[in-house]
């Protein structure tokens, strides 16, 4: 059995509630922080763990914590990430409804690291079921002393709400969040200036993701250096992984940094094999952004060592051999699919959730789809394929936010390792059920539409 | 101070300049062209990636090279910074991108368009584009709306540039909203329509790069490189009231602000000068405007900085085959 120290306690009857969850040591982290460490020094063990984001980036979680401006007079503010939308994607969700105490527990110690006095808990609209529940935890966090003034009788004090987003996968980019948080239209903003310097109204902000607020807890509780022995290398910890697609077993696992990919897809503790017993053809490894692998490179890496559940196994070779851990988003295919029929599905998404604000994403998400529709309409010939690997350089890096190198990457990849899929569709257009694909089109016109 | 070089020009600009401005300063080719930044708008810039520029050097301290292009508007110089924007294999593919994407939806409806023979588009497509379209799908297309009695917005034409939105934002107080929709279907909302009731709302018309935002008072009457721009001023209680009039004959077509040669104007101005006075009498007349930007305005009768590049009927041949 791998370790686990989120879902630990996931599955204990009750532990949705108060009572179950404090009897199981919640809230242990905020005791001990509040009342045995100085602010620094949980920051200090945040860094000692080597925790990494698990939002996406894996941008280490002490340090951007340590660059968090503390100017005079100035609210700082944490803000939780729970916007959650990247297809393939669903653990925050299962850790918010199994054992919501543990995000809130995590946001007060970690808003006690920040010498933050409010937080947010972002969260996606369509969680709206989940609203309830984590409104609930934060009564009950204030019934009993964790949350509001003078939190165990010290000076620190602290206020938490929950604010929904309005279905827009953008607004989970950090910066497009805090747009929206303060009731304006979810562009992202231009970067610098960070959010660490100028976040939410203007102030020194940290954004974090569900899991990585959650993970605070065991660090705060086992110290630092506990949590750093879990895992392997610079991957520390726990990851919370979403598995979908031809599996016997989807669901979410933790899995230990680490866990052979191998392991991981074919053993009966995770994702039991492939469904029917058919045979592997393709892993998206960390939500629909990072590049799809064949099913020989994502079970070991280039040069023959077997591939890992960690940051710097995954992303061993770069985007020639390699993908990413993103946010976890395992999605697994099998030998009956056709990639570039898959690809469609998640360029059309990217399409409709770009912001506009920049020319390369705007129009280059678009167009990407139509020549994909085209192509699954049986319409499509050899020289599109060349045209939407040309359109897809042309937005990578080029853009104001990532969200154009999250629709160019899959483009960029599903081309690379299976440009027959596309072929196989120009040549044999036949047998295409066009009726099942659409145009993804939110024109204005309905006559050109 | 800062020290910058810029495709092997070397400058020194105040610290806070700019890419842009420092190469701006510097002038002719090694400027990037800029679609969305516009100096007298807060917050401008950034949208729509014409001025991507590769940062060979950071600074003196930090000397890597910057990993992505970065867009020249909105990042600011440091000192021992090196640039290259011509000299970008790079920035110029990344262009010509860039272009392509401004054109995949762009009606191309120049011969019907006001703004055409002055429209950055135009320009920014000839120095930049292809030759030819590789898009065969339909271009998308809105219906033609009114803001106030005296602008008009063909949103077909609109590159999201969002200067209209600024100067919307900065004119009147408390307003936010500019776009609405997302990605391929954002558009210029026309909560600016009702919103908008403010004496310097014509500004919007000169800031706009391309046809999207015209003048209801100079449609279709003349394409401009019939007009004859003259620098003239008046007694003005709501602005400065320095303008450049269009003349055709003994008319006055319109009146628009003076602009410099990267198309900004040196001054708002308000709409009773733009809309209300287009009698030769409202006006003291200073002499001839110079149009100091190479565009199709200044190719014929206006003095010429720099002739068109002509390329042979050949080249198109074996570019198209
Ligand atoms: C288009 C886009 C969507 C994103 N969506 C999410 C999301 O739903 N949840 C999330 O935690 N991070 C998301 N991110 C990443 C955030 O911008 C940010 O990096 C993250 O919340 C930081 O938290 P972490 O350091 O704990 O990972 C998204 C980024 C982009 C560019
Ligand atoms: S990359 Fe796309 S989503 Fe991000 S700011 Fe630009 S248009 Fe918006
Ligand atoms: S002018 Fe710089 S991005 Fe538009």
């Amino acid at each position: 059995m791998g370790k686990k120290i989120l879902l630990e306690h996931a599955e204990v009857p009750g532990i949705q509630g108060y009572e179950v969850y404090r009897e199981k040591g919640g809230y242990r982290s905020v005791e001990k922080a509040l009342k045995t460490m100085s602010a620094e020094q949980v920051v200090e063990e945040v860094k000692t763990s080597g925790v990494r984001g698990r939002g996406g980036a894996g941008f280490p979680a002490g340090m951007k914590w340590s660059f968090l401006a503390k100017p005079e007079g100035v609210p700082r503010y944490l803000v939780c990430n729970a916007d959650e939308s990247e297809p393939g994607t669903f653990k925050d969700r299962y850790l918010m409804s199994k054992i919501p105490h543990l995000l809130i527990e995590g946001m007060i110690t970690a808003s006690y690291a920040l010498g933050a006095n409010t937080s947010y808990i972002y969260i996606r609209g369509e969680y709206y079921y989940l609203i309830g529940i984590l409104e609930k935890a934060i009564e009950e966090a204030y019934a009993n002393g964790w949350l509001g003034k003078n939190i165990l009788g010290t000076d620190f004090s602290h206020d938490l709400y929950v604010h929904p987003g309005a279905g827009a996968y953008i607004c989970g980019e950090e910066t497009a969040l805090l747009e929206s948080l303060e009731g304006k239209r979810g562009n992202p903003r231009m970067k610098p200036p960070f959010p660490a310097v100028k976040g939410l109204y203007d102030c020194p902000t940290v954004v974090n993701n569900v899991e990585t607020i959650a993970a605070v807890v065991p660090i705060i509780n086992d110290g630092g250096e506990a949590y750093a022995n879990i895992g392997i290398g610079r991957s520390t910890g726990t990851k919370l992984i979403s598995a979908s697609g031809h599996i016997k077993k989807p669901g979410v696992y933790e899995v230990e940094m680490g866990l052979p990919v191998e392991e991981f897809i074919y053993s009966d503790e995770y994702c039991g094999g492939i469904l029917n017993d058919k045979k592997l053809k393709a892993v998206v490894a960390g939500g629909s952004s990072v590049p799809i692998l064949p099913a020989d490179l994502i079970l070991t890496t280039a040069n023959g060592e077997p591939r890992l559940m960690s940051y710097e196994s995954l992303s061993d070779g770069g985007f020639q051999t390699g993908t990413m851990l993103g946010s976890g988003g395992f999605i697994v295919m099998d030998e009956t699919t056709n990639i570039a029929k898959n690809l469609y599905n998640f360029t059309r998404f990217y399409h409709h959730e770009s912001c506009g604000q920049c020319s390369p994403c705007r129009e280059g998400t678009a167009w990407m789809e139509k020549i994909l529709h085209k192509v699954l309409a049986g319409k499509g010939s050899m020289e599109d394929i060349d045209l939407l690997w040309d359109i897809q350089t042309k937005i990578d890096g080029n853009t104001i936010c990532p969200l154009g190198e999250a629709a160019s990457w899959p483009v960029a990849s599903a081309i690379r390792h299976f440009r027959q899929d596309f072929e196989e569709l120009v040549k044999n257009p036949a047998g295409l059920d066009e009726t099942r694909y659409y145009y993804h089109c939110n024109n204005i016109n309905p006559e050109v539409a | 101070m800062a020290k910058v070089i810029i495709d092997g020009i070397e400058v020194e600009v105040e610290d806070g300049t700019t890419i842009l401005q420092a190469a701006r300063s510097i002038g002719g080719e090694v400027t990037p062209p800029a679609m969305c930044y516009y100096t007298k708008l807060e917050g401008s810039g950034g949208y729509c990636r014409t001025c991507l520029v590769e940062v060979s050097k950071g600074s003196e301290k930090d000397p890597r090279p910057m990993p992505k292009l970065v867009p020249s508007c909105r990042t600011m110089v440091q000192d021992g910074m090196e640039v290259k924007n011509t000299t970008s294999e790079r920035a110029l593919e990344a262009r010509k991108g860039v272009v392509e994407m401004l054109l995949v939806n762009h009606p191309l409806d120049c011969p019907v368009c006001d703004q055409a023979g002055e429209c950055d588009l135009q320009d920014l497509s000839y120095d930049h584009g292809g030759y030819n379209t590789r898009s065969e799908f339909e271009r998308r297309t809105f219906e033609k709306q009114d803001i106030g009695d005296k602008i008009q917005l063909h949103m077909t034409r609109c590159i999201l540039c969002y200067r209209c939105v600024k100067v919307a934002d900065q004119i009147t107080d408390g307003r936010v909203h500019g776009v609405i929709n997302r990605g391929d279907a954002a558009e210029i909302s026309t909560y600016i329509k009702n919103a908008v009731d403010n004496d310097f709302s014509g500004n919007m018309i000169d800031v706009c790069p391309v046809g999207a935002l015209t003048d209801k008072t100079f449609r279709f009457k003349s394409r401009v490189w019939f007009t004859k721009p003259m620098l003239a001023h008046r007694d003005c209680d709501k602005c400065s009231g320095k303008t450049t009039i269009w003349f055709k004959g003994d008319d006055v077509l319109r009146v628009t602000g003076r602009k410099d040669e990267w198309n900004e104007v040196e001054e708002f101005i308000c709409n009773t000068c733009r809309f209300d006075k287009k009698k030769v009498s409202d006006w003291t007349i200073e002499g001839p405007k110079e149009v100091s930007r190479s565009s199709v305005i200044s190719a014929n009768k206006y003095k010429n900085l720099e002739k068109p590049k002509e390329f042979k009927l050949n080249d198109i041949k074996r570019l198209d085959s």
